[in-house]
């Protein structure tokens, strides 16, 4: 009918589109190119396969946790109570391995981990608190409960049991890894999954783009949301069973302030904080990044308060990237 | 000419009919010749209107009609394309409610922007207290405040929590604030559909009293009765064009309604199928009810029949939508689908059990604007798309393909973003989402909004064909002729209730309209 006037071909809005995605995607792959290359060039030290197996080790438990943290920031939701889940399930971790032996105890961590993760997610949805002072606050109750469970003091498995408790900080061939980097990498390849295979993860994208759509696409939000959660909650066990086990022992005060290098190295990836956006590759990049930044300082033997200022910075420049792009799209 | 002798007049009489006329030399407000449109879609046609000081203007037309926009641009919201605002003569530039504030221009929407938390003395002096060296003078306050009920005729205790006052407290507080600001021009939109009959009477002689102080008192509503009460001059718009702006005391409520319809140049609707007398019922409401937007309404929907459902904004049409569909809840009544009852409990159940909705927005609720077109239609398949919750890619690109073919969504491929595409491809994509779910009950709410004449064709004939093929279908639309157009029978909502149906063929805007609008007993 009258239906000639309408447009054929891609439009210019499109390549636009595109192209700023563009840049998103090759700024964080080009950063990490060129500071590869500066830190190969200025040391001598930093292209050693010691070297390489370090950064790989050190990325592990904020990697956890930012694939954790992405999760959450794709569905529109924030939780800052990893580190004190983190501290609970390794604490009741080293408990149950006393008593029960290191496999059952690592179980039981990864157990507590993940109901504490629900716990956040049905307050969150269920009574409808924010997601940023819902967890602010359940963090500051799992530190606390952490501090009462073990009287402020540091708690050891069995002296016969260190040697297996340890386990994750041994370094495993054919590369030389530590179990603790291959359980990053793991879980990297498990959450990438769930995002980009899994209905569920195109729960995520749909809830944290648009929630009230979500909802009338028949999508169960608060279930999502909920999962997300309790997703956040084991991997925020798993780092803290690295941490305690590279320890070999744990505390009331482990991983303080983890969460917020996580979500820093999220945002830093090209994950959007408002939500609907984002990858688990984002997360791995944006830890690579500050991990390179910290790698280099410490290898060039640089003052390390210039590192907490250029970190800031970055994290203010993938922000502001994010708005920028964001606001084209208008 | 002159309405009632007790009314105050301005020196020029407003009683010429084709203003666009220059005359604007005069003293008061007037809109010239304004434009305004939203994505490519006009919605003012240069709409030129004077206000003459100490008059109550009443300003009326259907949903859509433009008033909201003019009044926007009047305060300062909205800018717009072309045209010119002035003020005694000398234009004027608005480009923010603060400019408009400062030629004071005052408006008070339907959503009351009040500080709650805070006392009715520091919200009627909100952001222009009393001040000495950057410290609040409160007694100076106080002693303003009482000054000002006195002239008002309101008596508010200027220290109660705005929060706890009834709405029509509250709107006196933003009355005593635009009055405290010496606002030569109080814009009021819809401001008696929240209140109860003695508080209208209230708001109304107020109304007349400020108008005799000399202020220029703009009133946009619903009910016609209050206007031609209350007005001196009445402008009437119409799809963006002005129709007349003349005395109130050459109008009554018909010949109004007759100036709102008009003769439209019509879009050419497509036939419809018949709808057999022994069609099965797929879909009943008994006595649905929520809240004071849906009152026990009744409604039976046949297979291949499209039922529309007119009523201005706010008659809980799009509510009714959502109570079958799952997205709120039901306080009272049941719903029936192919002989069953239907408790859907969220929009999954309902989905499951045959229903489909196309929303009204497409942007808050119908579309991921940043996601491409085939995620956007899996979306609301991906039981179909899936297995054990994995993604199958490959039944993705099929499910996604098919439904686009049919709805020949040009110029994009299935990868690219939603919010590139143009407001008709949108809707398109709205409708191959749910179609693709081949519902037995399809839900539409405003199908052609903000979308281009060509598309609006296709969508309507799109509508026809889907009744056809047995599919039947709710048909929600802000646009009269839409709704008579597309639709077998018509059913009208007024404050919630069923106010009237008509089958198609006796049914014409005048009635449909009539019936829409308001009439005081409803609220009670």
């Amino acid at each position: 009918m009258t239906s000639t006037a309408t447009q054929t071909s891609t439009p210019p809005q499109q390549r636009r589109a595109n192209r700023s995605q563009l840049v998103r995607d090759y700024g964080i792959i080009i950063s990490i190119g060129v500071l590869v290359v500066l830190l190969s060039v200025s040391t001598d030290t930093f292209l050693t396969a010691g070297n390489l197996r370090n950064l790989v080790d050190q990325m592990a438990v904020v990697g956890i946790l930012a694939c954790g943290a992405t999760l959450c920031i794709i569905s529109g939701i924030f939780d800052l109570s990893m580190s004190a889940v983190l501290a609970v399930s390794a604490v009741v971790g080293v408990f149950a391995t006393q008593s029960l032996g290191v496999g059952v105890g690592f179980a039981v961590a990864i157990a507590v981990g993940a109901a504490l993760g629900a716990l956040n997610g049905v307050v969150v949805t269920g009574i409808g608190v924010h997601s940023f002072i819902a967890t602010l606050a359940s963090g500051i109750v799992f530190r606390g409960i952490a501090v009462l469970l073990t009287g402020g003091a540091i708690v050891y498995p069995l002296a016969h049991q260190l040697v297996d408790f340890r386990i994750l900080d041994y370094p495993v061939q054919p590369i030389g890894l530590t179990l603790a980097s291959w359980l990053f990498l793991a879980v990297v390849a498990v959450t990438w999954l769930l995002l980009s295979r899994t209905t569920f993860g195109r729960g995520l994208y749909a809830v944290g783009g648009n929630a009230e759509a979500a909802r009338l696409s028949g999508i169960n939000v608060n279930r999502v949301r909920i999962l997300a959660m309790t997703i956040s909650g084991v991997c925020a066990a798993l780092a803290g069973l690295v941490l305690a086990s590279r320890g070999g022992s744990a505390q009331a005060s482990l991983g303080t302030g983890l969460e917020l290098t996580a979500i820093a190295a999220t945002v830093v990836g090209g994950t959007s904080i408002m939500g609907g956006e984002g990858a688990i590759w984002r997360a791995g990049a944006g830890v690579l990044i500050l991990q390179l930044f910290g790698n280099g300082f410490n290898l060039l033997g640089w003052d390390t308060t210039y590192q907490q200022v250029l970190t800031g910075s970055l994290i203010l420049i993938a922000v502001s990237v994010d708005q920028v792009l964001r606001r084209k799209r208008r | 000419m002159t309405p009632g002798s007790s009314r105050p007049r301005a020196d020029a009489d407003p009683e010429r009919p084709a203003p666009g006329n220059d005359d604007v030399g005069a003293s008061g407000v007037a809109l010239e010749n304004i434009f305004k449109s939203y994505g490519g879609i006009q919605v003012l046609h240069g709409v030129t209107v004077q206000f003459h000081p100490g008059t109550v203007h009443g300003l009326i037309g259907e949903n859509g009609a433009g008033k909201s926009t003019l009044m926007k641009i009047l305060s300062g919201v909205e800018r717009p394309n072309a045209g010119r605002i002035l003020i005694d003569g000398q234009p004027v530039s608005i480009k923010s409610p603060a400019d408009a504030l400062q030629h004071q221009l005052s408006i008070i929407s339907q959503e009351l922007a009040t500080v709650p938390a805070r006392t009715v003395l520091e919200n009627v002096f909100l952001g222009a207290w009393a001040q000495r060296a950057g410290f609040v003078r409160r007694a100076e306050d106080r002693r303003r405040f009482a000054e000002l009920c006195e002239r008002v005729g309101f008596t508010l205790d200027p220290e109660r929590e705005v929060g706890t006052l009834t709405i029509a407290e509250q709107q006196q507080v933003e009355i005593l604030r635009a009055v405290s600001r010496g606002s030569k021009v109080l814009i009021m939109d819809e401001p008696t559909a929240v209140l109860t009959d003695s508080e209208t009477k209230a708001l109304l002689d107020l109304v007349r009293r400020l108008a005799v102080s000399g202020v220029i008192v703009i009133l946009v509503s619903h009910f016609l009765k209050e206007i031609l009460a209350v007005s001196d001059t009445i402008t009437v718009l119409r799809d963006g064009h002005h129709i007349l702006t003349e005395p109130a005391s050459d109008h009554t409520p018909e010949t109004l309604v007759q100036a709102m319809v008009g003769r439209k140049v019509d879009t050419l609707f497509p036939p419809l199928p018949e709808v057999p007398p022994d069609a099965p019922i797929v879909f009943e409401a008994r006595g649905l009810s929520r809240g004071t937007h849906v009152r026990g309404v009744d409604m039976t929907i046949r297979a291949g029949e499209i039922v529309g459902l007119a009523g201005l904004v706010g008659s809980g049409r799009s509510e009714f939508a959502r109570l079958i569909f799952g997205a709120d809840r039901p306080d009272a009544g049941e719903i029936w689908l192919d002989g069953k009852p239907l408790k859907p409990r969220s929009p999954a159940v309902a989905m499951r059990s045959g229903v489909a909705m196309v929303p009204e927005s497409r942007k808050d609720q119908g579309l991921h604007l940043n996601q491409s077109i085939r995620d956007n239609i899996t979306l609301a398949n991906l039981d179909r798309s899936s297995t054990y919750g994995i993604r199958r890619p490959r039944a993705e690109k099929r499910l996604a393909a098919e439904a686009t073919s049919r709805l020949d969504v040009r110029g994009a491929n299935a990868a690219g973003q939603v919010w590139t595409l143009s407001g008709g491809n949108q809707q398109k994509v709205m409708f191959a989402k749910w179609l693709a779910r081949r519902p037995r009950l399809l839900i539409i709410d405003e199908p052609t909004r903000g979308v281009d004449v060509g598309a609006k064709v296709e969508i309507h004939r799109l509508i026809s064909e889907l009744a056809s093929s047995g599919i039947a279908v709710l048909l929600i639309s802000s646009e009269i002729e839409e709704v008579l157009g597309l639709s077998h029978r018509v059913t009208v909502l007024r404050q919630g209730h069923v106010s009237a149906t008509f089958n198609a063929a006796e049914a014409n805007p005048e009635k449909v309209l009539a019936a829409a609008f308001a009439d005081r007993k409803d609220l009670r």
